[in-house]
């Protein structure tokens, strides 16, 4: 029974007839209704839906991937050891082709690494304040050319006159391996094409079709670093090039590897520049100064027309490591990006 | 009190004229090298080694290091702007004989062999055949990809991460392998025919995934008071995202829509495995070969024939002109409404 100074007998003792009763006003009362009508319906719809484009597009990567489960059964591992591609005696695998899709990626990323970094400080350091988002515009307007266009660039401007700086260093560097070229770089009439179609050629025109995704990354970190940190270096006496050493940089560490690892991973993947300008060969050489590459795109893009069944699996298989490769490339990026400092301020 | 005096300007300037000449009798004269990029190398390298000297004359060590870090930051950036600036105006100027002609915009390549003067054919096909495809691949993945930024940014939850780490993953797809993944399922295994729709297909592949990540982050840049000011008036989670989000966030949703059809309409790999480098016009996505702009460029530029190398270099000028006037519509979006939101706040704060 409720005591006299209980507010439920207070409030209830001046009614007629039976009170509510107690226990019924004991049990609390529910705080959430539920979701309304129309919330449930748009979250019903907005599931559908994410759940549609999940088995869209995620069952683009397993058909890639139960696609390759027959041509490694016939193959076996020497699909990732034999070098040649010939169809006809049911000789295929992709070991120079891989060779050379590092190849290309890494003269790529030689030649897209310092002028990215270079032009992410010019733009948040040394660029004049008004001229600042004109920059910033102009790089992403850089990002949106076609990479088409590029490779035009590639083969008919930059690859007349890239040859020479190739035979300049075959003549003085050519004892390294690297830089070697299969030809008298001093005889008198010398050979040009041997040098060109080459890796190196091809890994310049990638190298400006993705060092506008590195720099648009690197600059986004830059533009993040504390300005109190900036104007203590000023203070203390800095020059411009100190303030970035000792504050910007460390600070955008993770930005500048991350946006590295995305545009190495789009350099991977990169075609039409590719195809253009190399002439297919497959033997595992790791001289990007000679003539004749092939890279895993550029496999696809040549061949696909005339293959049969079996091909088209060993090219879907070739397509799905190539996936995989570009697919941890930028697991890593994200992970490197989120992990540092600047974290999960910046988007990649 | 200014930073550059003019013994700095003198040395600067004074290096850059030394080295040049210095280079100059050695690069052609003595050593006979030769090629533009190895002079323009050699300038540079000995323009840094003199700039190093003189400014170690008279400056401290520091300063004599951030003078070579400054012309190393310099120099790259001018490599960049050449770079660009080159392939800009490289394609305008070789594509120029082509794009003279009225013909080459209201004609296609019916008829008209790889030898035939440019006053005949034309490359209306391609225009009309890359409007349609990106017009069908769009119309399939912008309202796909929104809804799934939304879904991945109001709904949340466990469901909505899983969604989120395979949209991401599926950036990394190469385009060339979406066009084989619509190759080999569509054509190969389907038996459809390689037309305008399966083009459009691919490049939807593509695009798809880069739509749904730019769309979320543009939504997830909105502030969270917002929403919860929006939800403490009563309104239900549907009504804000409507009334609140969505038009908060529609200038970063237009930009990144705009953007990834800019970058769609240039991707040549999806259209060359799956649709056909025809020569005459076709409206029809469903029936017969779509030529488009990416894929005359392609086949245009490997025949051979200098007058069809033109057209292709004609053909590239038109896209980039496309994707320029694309590149503006983004900038004047994302312009108007940040003028919009700040004179809204100058209110505002007036009042």
């Amino acid at each position: 029974m409720a005591a006299s100074g209980d507010p439920v007998t207070v409030l209830a003792e001046p009614q007629v007839g039976p009170g509510p009763d107690p226990a019924a006003l004991d049990k609390p009362r529910a705080i959430d209704p539920g979701r309304a009508r129309v919330d449930r319906i748009f979250h019903g719809s907005a599931r559908t839906v994410g759940g549609l484009v999940l088995v869209l597009i995620g069952s683009i990567g397993v058909f890639l991937g139960l696609q390759s489960i027959p041509t490694l059964r016939h193959y076996g591992w020497s699909f990732f050891t034999q070098s040649s591609w010939d169809p006809a005696f049911d000789k295929l695998g992709i070991a120079a082709v891989l060779v050379g899709t590092f190849e290309v990626a890494l003269v790529a990323m030689v030649f897209a690494f310092p002028l990215a970094l270079a032009t992410a400080i010019y733009i948040s350091d040394y660029a004049p304040a008004r001229a600042k988002s004109t920059l910033v515009a102009l790089v992403d307007l850089m990002a949106a050319v076609p990479s088409i266009v590029w490779g035009l660039w590639g083969f008919f401007l930059l690859e007349p006159r890239a040859i020479y700086v190739a035979r300049w260093l075959n003549t003085y560097v050519g004892w390294l391996p690297f830089f070697h070229v299969d030809t008298d770089p001093r005889a008198a009439v010398w050979s040009q094409t041997r040098y060109t179609a080459s890796a190196f050629i091809a890994g310049m025109a990638v190298a400006m079709m993705v060092l506008p995704m590195a720099c648009a990354v690197m600059r986004g970190v830059f533009d993040l670093a504390p300005i109190g940190e900036r104007e203590a270096a000023l203070a203390l006496g800095s020059t411009r090039w100190g303030v970035v050493r000792s504050v910007v940089l460390p600070f955008g560490r993770g930005g500048i590897v991350g946006g590295t690892m995305l545009a190495l991973g789009r350099a991977l993947g990169e075609t039409i520049s590719v195809v253009l300008i190399i002439s297919p060969a497959f033997d595992i050489k790791f001289r990007p100064l000679e003539v004749g590459t092939e890279t895993i795109s550029a496999l696809i893009a040549g061949r696909f027309g005339e293959a049969t069944s079996s091909q088209l699996s060993a090219l879907l298989t070739a397509g799905f490591v190539l996936f995989l490769i570009t697919l941890v490339t930028n697991t890593i990026a994200a992970t490197v990006v989120n992990r540092s400092r600047n974290g999960a301020a910046t988007e990649i | 009190m200014r930073t550059r005096t003019a013994d700095d300007l003198a040395a600067l300037l004074g290096s850059a004229a030394a080295s040049l000449a210095v280079v100059w009798v050695l690069f052609g004269q003595v050593l006979a090298w030769s090629g533009t990029l190895g002079f323009l190398v050699c300038w540079y390298l000995a323009f840094l080694g003199l700039y190093v000297v003189v400014t170690a004359l008279s400056n401290p060590r520091h300063v004599v290091w951030a003078r070579v870090a400054a012309t190393w930051i310099h120099a790259g950036v001018a490599v960049v702007a050449a770079g660009l600036g080159t392939a800009v105006v490289y394609t305008f100027v070789q594509g120029a004989p082509a794009l003279a002609h009225v013909n080459f915009f209201t004609q296609d390549m019916a008829g008209v062999g790889p030898t035939a003067p440019l006053s005949r054919g034309g490359i209306l096909h391609a225009i009309v055949g890359s409007i349609i495809e990106i017009a069908i691949a769009s119309a399939v993945s912008v309202p796909l990809g929104v809804a799934t930024a939304v879904f991945m940014t109001e709904v949340g939850g466990r469901f909505s991460r899983i969604v989120r780490t395979v949209v991401e993953a599926m950036t990394a797809l190469p385009s060339i392998v979406a066009g084989l993944f619509i190759y080999t399922t569509l054509i190969v295994s389907l038996h459809l025919p390689r037309t305008g729709f399966t083009a459009a297909m691919a490049i939807s592949v593509m695009m798809l995934p880069i739509i749904a990540r730019a769309a979320d982050v543009a939504l997830r840049v909105v502030p969270g008071g917002l929403r919860e000011a929006g939800l403490a008036l009563g309104a239900s989670q549907w009504e804000t995202v409507r009334r609140i989000v969505l038009p908060t966030a529609r200038p970063g949703l237009a930009t990144a829509v705009i953007l990834g059809v800019a970058r769609s309409v240039g991707e040549t790999s999806p259209v060359l495995l799956t649709s056909g480098a025809s020569t005459y016009f076709n409206a029809n996505p469903f029936q017969d070969p779509m030529n488009s702009l990416p894929l005359f460029v392609f086949s245009s530029v490997r025949s051979g024939e200098p007058l069809y190398i033109q057209r292709g270099f004609g053909a590239a000028s038109v896209l980039l002109a496309g994707v320029l006037v694309l590149f503006v519509i983004t900038r004047l979006v994302a312009r108007s409404s940040g003028v919009r939101r700040s004179r809204v706040r100058q209110r505002a704060s007036s009042s």
